[in-house]
């Protein structure tokens, strides 16, 4: 996987652990923003960490193989999704922001209280996302 | 049983600290930077465990609730720490930090500059 022979077989071996841990974790983290501490902010963080963590035990080439994502696409697409929360409140003739929840059936999880604040929360997310990636793979492949 | 249980909470958490406290005495008198890390790595780790899984053990025995959040940080804290303190050491041994002047055997003499000379075409 990498041409120069390092021995980075500690760091690599130990980063497929971990990486998926502290993904799961900024989910748990932007979903419980609601009731307890986290949020769409504290969660692309820890996202946008995990990625940094592979981009240091791997190459940028390698992860850009593993994420071909352009991450100034995720920045707009998350500050779309948030401008369209608001606007979508003058379908129903509320004011701009406005966010409403409902508590619903679901399958598994039994009843459940959806909020469209979560919408915003991830448009905030998919902001902080793009933002940090993009910061950091400039600098990053910049010599 | 509550009574048991605290005296539990209480022993873990004075005795990570107390870990925790010899750790960084050992950073404190240890001579080279290799036995320095050696102290702070193993003692670190082993503390901050025993102070979370009082933590733990606090919330489960006191208030009832099992929390997830902190096994999966004793988990974490176990697996990355070392890692940490290997790769600090890497670090020092490859920019070439000298061993103390007891130390009686270097086998990687030879293959130290190996990664010295790759910094041109690194990354990050």
């Amino acid at each position: 996987m990498n041409e120069q022979k390092t021995n980075d077989l500690i760091l690599q071996t130990v980063t497929k652990l971990v990486s998926f841990i502290i993904l799961l974790f900024s989910f748990y983290l932007f979903l419980s923003g609601h009731n307890a501490p986290g949020g769409g902010f504290v969660g692309g963080l820890i996202t946008s960490s995990s990625i940094v963590l592979l981009l240091l035990a791997y190459d940028l080439k390698t992860v850009r193989s593993i994420l071909p994502i352009n991450f100034i696409y995720v920045a707009g697409a998350g500050l779309l999704l948030a401008v369209l929360t608001g606007v979508g409140s003058f379908v129903f003739g509320a004011p701009f922001l406005t966010h409403t929840f409902g508590y619903f059936h679901l399958p598994i999880l039994g009843k459940t209280e959806l909020a469209t604040a979560t919408l915003f929360d991830l448009g905030v997310y998919l902001v902080v996302v793009g933002i940090t990636m993009t910061i950091i793979q400039t600098i990053g492949e910049e010599e | 049983m509550i009574v048991i249980a605290k005296i539990a909470v209480a022993i873990l958490i004075l005795m990570g600290a107390l870990i925790c406290l010899a750790a960084s005495f050992g950073t404190l008198r240890l001579p080279d930077m290799y036995t320095r890390s050696h102290a702070a790595s193993k003692g670190s780790t082993l503390g901050v465990n025993m102070i979370l899984l009082g933590v733990f053990f606090f919330l489960w025995f006191i208030t009832g609730e099992i929390s997830a959040k902190i096994l999966l940080g004793i988990f974490f804290i176990f697996i990355t720490s070392p890692v940490g303190g290997h790769l600090i050491c890497r670090a020092a041994y490859n920019s070439g930090v000298k061993l103390d002047e007891r130390s009686v055997q270097d086998d990687y003499n030879g293959i130290r500059n190996f990664v010295i000379k790759r910094k041109e075409d690194s990354y990050l």
